[in-house]
């Protein structure tokens, strides 16, 4: 019975990280407030389920010609930098100050995405009133 | 000369200017330093990157950071691994789920309504935030 429910929180987070949303962001938290793990556990779980998961959506992306790997060598490079000095650091710091911290990240980003989400939403209905959509992502609502 | 140089580089993407790039680096290493203390989460940082600096288009930019941040947990998880260990059986439950997820979500990038998941999405992740925060 738990193992079901470690694979429902991993579908959940998976389906979101397939689709580049950032799916440990809703992975961790529902490893650590619904299941109780600590949240160190639950980022390395988080780290090492996402490898074999974005090989797997990297290939389809690809074939969908949907990477872009100018812009790719552009961010990873100077965020290799500084992944290894926080990942060296992480372990190293207390459980709930590791936790209070990640609460923060993730309250905050979820702000600001939310408010850009809607801001766009409203944006793209209101041209869309005015002129036919030009692009895809548009066309959808 | 550098117009064309730029040109060269960038493709269509030649309104790419200097304090961009700057403004791309800054964030890619804040990017980094969340994907490496918070173990994920880079990602929804390097989709609004590439949309507004690097002018990609959604569904691009969502494939490209997922591109992106994968050489990054890469290390990070050798850092984690060495650092604290990990409870592999119950791990790799989960981990088997997230593929399976994955593969959903992949295919269903371009079907699915996202601006609709995502303010469901975010919504959840402030909730679960704070709840983290209070303890």
């Amino acid at each position: 019975m738990q193992y079901l429910w470690m694979i429902v929180a991993g579908v959940c987070g998976g389906i979101i990280g397939g689709m580049g949303m950032g799916g440990g962001t809703l992975l961790i938290p529902i490893l650590t407030i619904l299941l109780g793990w600590s949240q160190l556990a639950a980022q390395t779980t988080n780290l090492v389920a996402f490898l074999p998961m974005a090989l797997v959506s990297i290939v389809i992306h690809t074939k969908h010609k949907l990477v872009d790997f100018k812009a790719l060598l552009w961010v990873t490079l100077p965020a290799l930098a500084t992944t290894c000095v926080a990942s060296f650091v992480a372990p190293k710091l207390e459980g709930d100050l590791l936790q209070k911290m990640f609460g923060w990240f993730i309250a905050v980003v979820g702000v600001v995405m939310l408010g850009k989400t809607i801001f766009d939403w409203i944006k793209s209905k209101s041209n869309k009133t005015k002129m036919p959509p030009k692009s895809k992502s548009k066309s959808i609502f | 000369m550098k117009e064309k140089f730029e040109e060269k580089i960038w493709g269509e993407n030649n309104a790419f200017s200097m304090t961009k790039k700057i403004w791309l680096v800054i964030g890619s290493l804040v990017a980094g330093i969340c994907t490496g203390l918070f173990g994920g989460g880079g990602g929804m940082l390097i989709v609004p990157l590439l949309t507004t600096l690097y002018g990609l288009e959604q569904d691009k930019a969502h494939a490209t950071a997922l591109a992106t941040i994968f050489p990054l947990c890469c290390i990070s998880s050798i850092f984690y691994l060495v650092g604290a260990g990990w409870e592999y059986q119950n791990g790799l439950v989960v981990s088997l789920g997230v593929v399976v997820g994955g593969i959903v979500g992949s295919f269903a990038l371009r079907k699915i309504p996202k601006r609709m998941l995502g303010v469901i999405f975010y919504i959840l992740m402030i909730g679960g935030g704070v709840k983290m925060i209070i303890g």
